[in-house]
C-alpha cells in the first residue's frame, strides 16, 4: 500500500465566504482537499522522488529523447525573481532584460539551424509541428495554390508528425522506408505531384541513421512546388556539423528539451521554437521579438505580421525553458555547440560497436550511428522467447533507464538507445557489461528477464486492469 | 569541454573501437558539400561570467508592484513547492513511459488529478495541457469529437482575447466557425444566444475577461436545452471559492479548462504555465492528453501508470485525440506540491483574501477624482476601472511610481480608453492598496 496525501488530513474550521457574492455562484460543498502539515508535505513528495529514475540519477539512454545533463545553471538563472516575477503583459520598455534574452536566443537558433528567423512560442515539439505545417498551409494559401492537401510522412516517423499534419487539416500519406534505412524514392516519386503540400522528414531519421540522399529529395519535393519541414527531435546528432537549411529544408521545429539540454520535467514543459527561411518569414507564429534602430526590443504583432498563423498560446509561450535553452548555448558558445555532436555520434559509435561485440546485432549494421542507434533483439526471442520489453525491464534491476522499446515500429523486437554527449566512457562501459550480464540471462534463466524488474517499489503492472477500473483520481 | 567529460586518452581509445581516426570520420556518410564548420554564436562563457551577464538582464527588468492579471497572477508560493518539484529526480525525468521506473511522477499525477476533479467538480482530469488557452483549444476539438457531426463553437465576446486568438489559430485549421456571443455592454456579462446553429458547445467563462461572474447557471442550461456541451473556463483558484463547474445548472457542465498558472506557478514572463482539462467519465475517450490510473502489480501491490494510451499519438499517430506529447509534466508536479502545502483549507482562505482585496482596492480607488466603475456586478479577484484618461497613458506613468497598475482593456480592443483592468491578489497589503491609490490620484492630477 504506497502512501498517499489524502492519509494526512488536519481539521479546521471552515472559511467563510463572501457575502458580497450572490450566493449561488458560490461552492455548494466545502473544498475537500487534504490538509496535511508542511513537513507532512515535505516528506511525501521527496519519497515519490525517490521513486523516480531521473538523468541526475541514473543512466537513460532513451532513443529519440535525448536524455542530457541539464545544466544545474540554467535552473538558478531561470529562477532569478527579475525573470521568474514579470507578469507577461508588463509593458515593453520595463522588461528588456528578458526580450534582450528572448532576441538573442531567436538569432542564435536561427545561426545553428542555417535558417532566415526564428518564432519561440510553440510549447513543445508538437505545437512546433503543428505551427510547421500550418505555415506551409498558410504560404500555399497566400499564393492561391488550393489544391496541395497531401503532407507525405515517412512509415518510421514520430507518431507526432501525422498526427499534427492532421490537426493542421492535410491528408496524410506515409512513405516507406528501404532495408537500408533511406528513403524509399521510387515511391516518392509517384506520390509527387500538384496535390503535395509537402513533407515532414527528420535527418539523421528515426531508424538512427542520416539520409544520404536529402539533397536530392529536397530537390524533387520542391520541384514538384512542395515544401521539407524538419522535425528537430534528432538535432543533436548533427549540432554544429549540418544545418537542416543548407540541406534543403524550408521550416523545422527545434526541441529545446532535447539537443539544448533544458528538463523534460517528467513530461515537460519543453519548447518547440520553429525557424523558418525567408519565404516563410511573413506566416511564423505570434509573439516574436524585435530590435528596433536604437536597440530597444518589443514584441510584433499581429500589426506587424498579417500574415501570420497566429498565436497558439494566450502569451509568449514557455518563456522559462527559453531562459534556460539561452543560458545554455551562452555557457557552450560557438565551440562548445560545435563540439556537440560529434561526442554524441563518439558515444552512439562506441556503444554500437561495444554491444555488437557483447553479441547484440545491429538493425542497420552496415551503416554509421548517428547519435543513437537501433539494436533488433529478434535473435534472443527466436531463441529463448525474451522480448525487447524483457530486456529493457531487466536494465531497470541494475539501475540504467531502459532505452527506447518497439520504435521505430517497424524493426521488430528493437531498443533504440541514445547514450548523449554528457555520458563518460566508464558509463558506457558499465552498460556495455550489464547488457552482457542480460544476454546472458536470457540464454540461461530466461524467466529471470521475463519477471523483471525485481527490485523497483513495483513490478510490471497491470495495464489492462487499469483501463478497465480507470481509477484516475481518489475517491472522496 | 562544458558538459562532455571525455579526456583526450578516452576521445582516442574510443576512436580506435569503432576504427575512425578522427571525430570527423563519424560523419562520413554525410555528403561533405552538406557539412558546416562555423556558425555564427558567441564565444562561451565561464559560469560565474554567465551568472554576472544574466543576473544583470535579470536586474533591467524592472520591480514593479503587481495588479495586473488577465489570465496571469502573481501569488505567493511556499519555499518548500520549488525545493521538491526542482529536485533532480522530478526535474530531469522523463515521461513516465516506464512505470516501474517512474512511481514518484505517476502518483504526482493522479493526485494532481484527483485534486483537478474536486476543484472542478468533474469526474476525470487529464495529466496537463501547454496552458489555458491552447488547453481551451482541444476543448472545443474535443466538444465537437463528442457531438460528431457539429461545425461550430459558440464563444463569448468577453472571453480573455488571448484565448480568442489562438482558438482562432488553432480551429481554423479545420475550418471550424466560431460563433461570437455578444455581452451586454452595460453588465458586462453575457447575453443568452437566439439559437445554437450548428454548435457543438458554448464557451462559459467564469470569470469572464472584464473580471465578473457570469449567470452560469443559467448558461449551462441553455445550453444543454439546445443540445450543447457547456465547456467551463475557470481559474482554478477562484473554484475553492466558487461554485464547481460540475454544480452548474440542473446537470453541471460537462468539461472545464483553465490556466493553472496560479496554482504555484511562477509568471515567469508568460510561461511555462500548464492548462488543466477536466471531464464527465463517459467523454474519456475523447479526452486528449495523457492519464494516469491506478492499477497493481503481478503481487498484488498498488502502482500507477499511463492509461488509455490508444488515445495518443505514440500509439495512434494521425487518428490520435490531438498532436499532444509532451505536456506540462514538471508544473503540474509544483501544482500537487502547491495544493497539497496550501491544503483546501489554505486554497480557500487565499482565494478568500484575494476577493476581499480587490473590494477593499475597489473602494479606495473609486474615491479618487474622476475615477469610476463601469460594471456593478459581482467579481472574484479583478475589476474594470473607468480613468478620466486614456488607461495606457496612466498605466505607463504608474511604472514610474513602482506600479504595474493593471491592464488597459483598449489593448484588447474592448471597452472604452479610459478602462483598466485591475486584479488584487494576497501578496497585497494594505499599505500597498493605499499607495495605489496615492499614486493614481498623483498621477491624474498631473495628466
Amino acid at each position: 500500500m504506497s502512501d498517499s496525501i489524502f492519509d494526512h488530513d488536519h481539521h479546521f474550521p471552515a472559511v467563510e465566504l463572501p457575502s458580497d457574492i450572490p450566493a449561488e455562484l458560490l461552492r455548494k460543498a466545502p473544498l475537500n482537499l487534504p490538509n496535511p502539515a508542511e513537513l507532512e508535505v515535505l516528506r511525501h513528495y521527496t519519497r515519490l522522488s525517490q521513486k523516480n529514475f531521473s538523468i541526475d540519477t541514473q543512466f537513460y539512454p532513451l532513443g529519440s529523447c535525448t536524455m542530457k545533463y541539464n545544466p544545474r545553471i540554467a535552473h538558478t538563472m531561470a529562477s532569478l525573481p527579475g525573470f521568474a516575477r514579470l507578469h507577461p503583459d508588463t509593458p515593453a520598455p520595463a522588461m528588456q532584460g528578458l526580450l534582450r534574452v528572448l532576441w538573442e536566443l531567436q538569432e542564435w537558433l536561427a545561426a545553428a539551424t542555417g535558417m532566415a528567423a526564428v518564432s519561440l512560442t510553440p510549447a513543445a515539439g508538437a505545437q512546433g509541428e503543428l505551427a510547421g505545417v500550418a505555415m506551409i498551409r498558410a504560404y500555399h494559401a497566400a499564393r492561391g495554390d488550393h489544391g496541395r492537401r497531401k503532407m507525405l510522412i515517412p512509415t518510421a516517423a514520430h507518431g507526432t508528425n501525422p498526427a499534427s499534419a492532421q490537426m493542421a487539416g492535410f491528408d496524410v500519406v506515409e512513405i516507406p522506408n528501404l532495408a537500408d534505412g533511406d528513403l524509399d524514392m521510387a515511391f516518392l516519386d509517384q506520390h509527387l505531384g500538384p496535390d503535395v503540400a509537402g513533407i515532414m522528414l527528420t535527418n539523421p531519421s528515426t531508424l538512427g541513421v542520416f539520409e544520404r540522399r536529402i539533397a536530392d529529395i529536397a530537390a524533387r519535393v520542391h520541384g514538384a512546388g512542395g515544401l521539407l519541414y524538419y522535425d528537430g527531435a534528432n538535432l543533436n546528432a548533427i549540432l554544429g556539423r549540418v544545418q537542416p537549411g543548407q540541406m534543403g529544408f524550408d521550416v523545422m521545429h527545434l526541441n529545446l528539451h532535447k539537443t539544448f539540454a533544458t528538463p523534460h520535467g517528467g513530461g515537460g514543459p519543453g519548447a518547440g521554437a520553429v525557424a523558418v527561411q525567408e519565404r516563410l518569414r511573413p506566416f511564423l507564429p505570434l509573439p516574436m521579438v524585435t530590435r528596433a534602430e536604437e536597440g530597444a526590443l518589443h514584441w510584433l504583432d499581429e500589426g506587424d505580421l498579417p500574415q501570420s498563423i497566429g498565436r497558439l498560446s494566450a502569451h509568449g509561450g514557455n518563456v522559462g525553458v527559453l531562459l534556460r535553452a539561452h543560458a545554455y548555448i551562452r555557457r557552450l558558445g560557438r565551440a562548445g555547440v560545435g563540439r556537440v555532436s560529434a561526442y554524441a555520434a563518439l558515444n552512439a559509435n562506441y556503444l554500437l560497436r561495444e554491444l555488437q561485440r557483447v553479441g547484440y546485432q545491429a538493425a542497420f549494421p552496415g551503416r554509421r550511428a548517428s547519435h543513437e542507434f537501433i539494436l533488433s533483439v529478434s535473435d534472443l526471442q527466436k531463441a529463448t522467447g525474451v522480448r525487447a520489453l524483457d530486456v529493457a525491464k531487466r536494465l531497470l534491476d541494475f539501475g540504467i533507464h531502459a532505452p527506447t522499446i518497439y520504435f521505430p515500429q517497424l524493426v521488430p523486437e528493437c531498443l533504440l538507445i541514445e547514450p548523449t554527449e554528457t555520458e563518460s566512457k566508464a558509463t558506457l562501459d558499465r552498460f556495455v557489461a550489464v547488457m552482457a550480464q542480460i544476454r546472458q540471462e536470457a540464454l540461461e534463466q530466461p524467466e529471470l528477464l521475463r519477471e523483471a524488474p525485481h527490485h523497483l517499489p513495483v513490478g510490471r503492472l497491470d495495464e489492462a486492469l487499469a483501463a478497465r477500473r480507470l481509477d484516475v483520481a481518489a475517491a472522496q | 569541454m562544458p558538459y562532455i567529460p571525455h579526456d583526450g586518452l578516452e576521445t582516442a581509445v574510443m576512436l580506435a573501437a569503432v576504427g575512425v581516426d578522427s571525430l570527423d570520420q563519424l560523419f562520413d556518410e554525410i555528403p561533405p558539400a552538406l557539412q558546416v564548420h562555423d556558425m555564427v554564436l558567441p564565444e562561451g562563457l565561464s559560469e560565474m561570467a554567465l551568472q554576472r551577464e544574466l543576473e544583470g538582464r535579470a536586474l533591467s527588468n524592472a520591480p514593479l508592484r503587481c495588479f495586473a492579471g488577465g489570465g496571469a497572477y502573481a501569488h505567493h508560493i511556499p519555499a518548500i513547492v520549488w525545493e521538491i518539484t526542482g529536485r533532480g529526480e522530478f526535474y530531469s525525468a522523463y515521461t513516465p513511459y516506464q512505470p516501474e521506473a517512474s512511481q514518484g511522477t505517476l502518483q504526482v499525477i493522479y493526485e494532481y488529478q484527483s485534486f483537478i476533479t474536486r476543484l472542478t467538480g468533474l469526474e476525470v482530469s487529464n495529466a496537463s495541457l501547454y496552458d489555458g488557452a491552447s488547453g481551451l483549444a482541444e476543448a472545443c476539438l474535443m466538444a465537437l469529437r463528442i457531438q460528431g457531426s457539429d461545425k461550430s463553437i459558440l464563444v463569448p465576446e468577453n472571453l480573455l482575447p488571448g484565448w480568442r486568438r489562438a482558438l482562432d489559430s488553432v480551429l481554423g485549421l479545420q475550418n471550424i466557425r466560431l460563433v461570437s456571443v455578444p455581452y451586454d455592454r452595460a453588465t458586462g456579462t453575457l447575453i443568452l444566444p437566439a439559437d445554437a446553429g450548428d454548435a457543438a458547445a458554448l464557451i462559459i467563462p467564469q470569470s469572464n475577461a472584464l473580471g465578473l461572474l457570469e449567470s452560469v447557471d443559467a448558461l449551462t442550461d441553455w445550453a444543454h436545452a439546445h443540445g450543447l456541451l457547456a465547456v467551463a473556463v475557470v481559474n482554478p483558484l477562484a473554484l475553492a471559492l466558487l461554485k464547481a463547474p460540475g454544480d452548474w445548472g440542473t446537470q453541471g457542465a460537462d468539461m472545464a479548462v483553465g490556466e493553472g498558472q496560479p496554482l504555484g506557478i511562477p509568471l515567469s514572463g508568460g510561461g511555462p504555465y500548464f492548462g488543466f482539462l477536466a471531464c464527465r467519465k463517459p467523454h474519456v475517450r475523447q479526452l486528449p492528453g495523457r492519464l494516469v490510473a491506478k492499477t497493481v502489480d503481478g503481487q498484488g501491490r498498488e502502482g500507477f501508470c499511463l492509461t488509455l494510451q490508444a488515445r495518443e499519438q505514440h500509439i495512434r499517430r494521425g487518428k490520435a485525440t490531438s498532436n499532444i506529447c509532451t505536456n506540462q509534466g514538471l508544473m503540474v508536479t509544483a501544482a500537487a506540491i502547491h495544493m497539497a502545502t496550501l491544503g483546501g483549507h489554505g486554497l480557500q482562505q487565499t482565494a478568500v483574501l484575494c476577493h476581499e482585496r480587490a473590494v477593499r482596492l475597489r473602494e479606495l480607488l473609486t474615491v479618487v477624482p474622476g475615477v469610476s466603475l463601469p460594471y456593478g456586478g459581482p467579481f472574484f479577484h479583478e475589476f474594470v476601472l473607468r480613468l478620466p484618461h486614456a488607461a495606457v497613458v496612466v498605466r505607463d506613468a504608474l511604472l514610474g511610481h513602482g506600479l504595474l497598475a493593471g491592464l488597459p482593456l483598449s489593448d484588447w480592443g474592448m471597452g472604452e480608453a479610459g478602462d483598466l483592468l485591475v486584479c488584487t491578489t494576497e501578496l497585497l497589503e494594505e499599505t500597498d492598496l493605499l499607495a495605489y491609490r496615492d499614486a493614481l490620484t498623483a498621477v491624474l492630477e498631473t495628466l
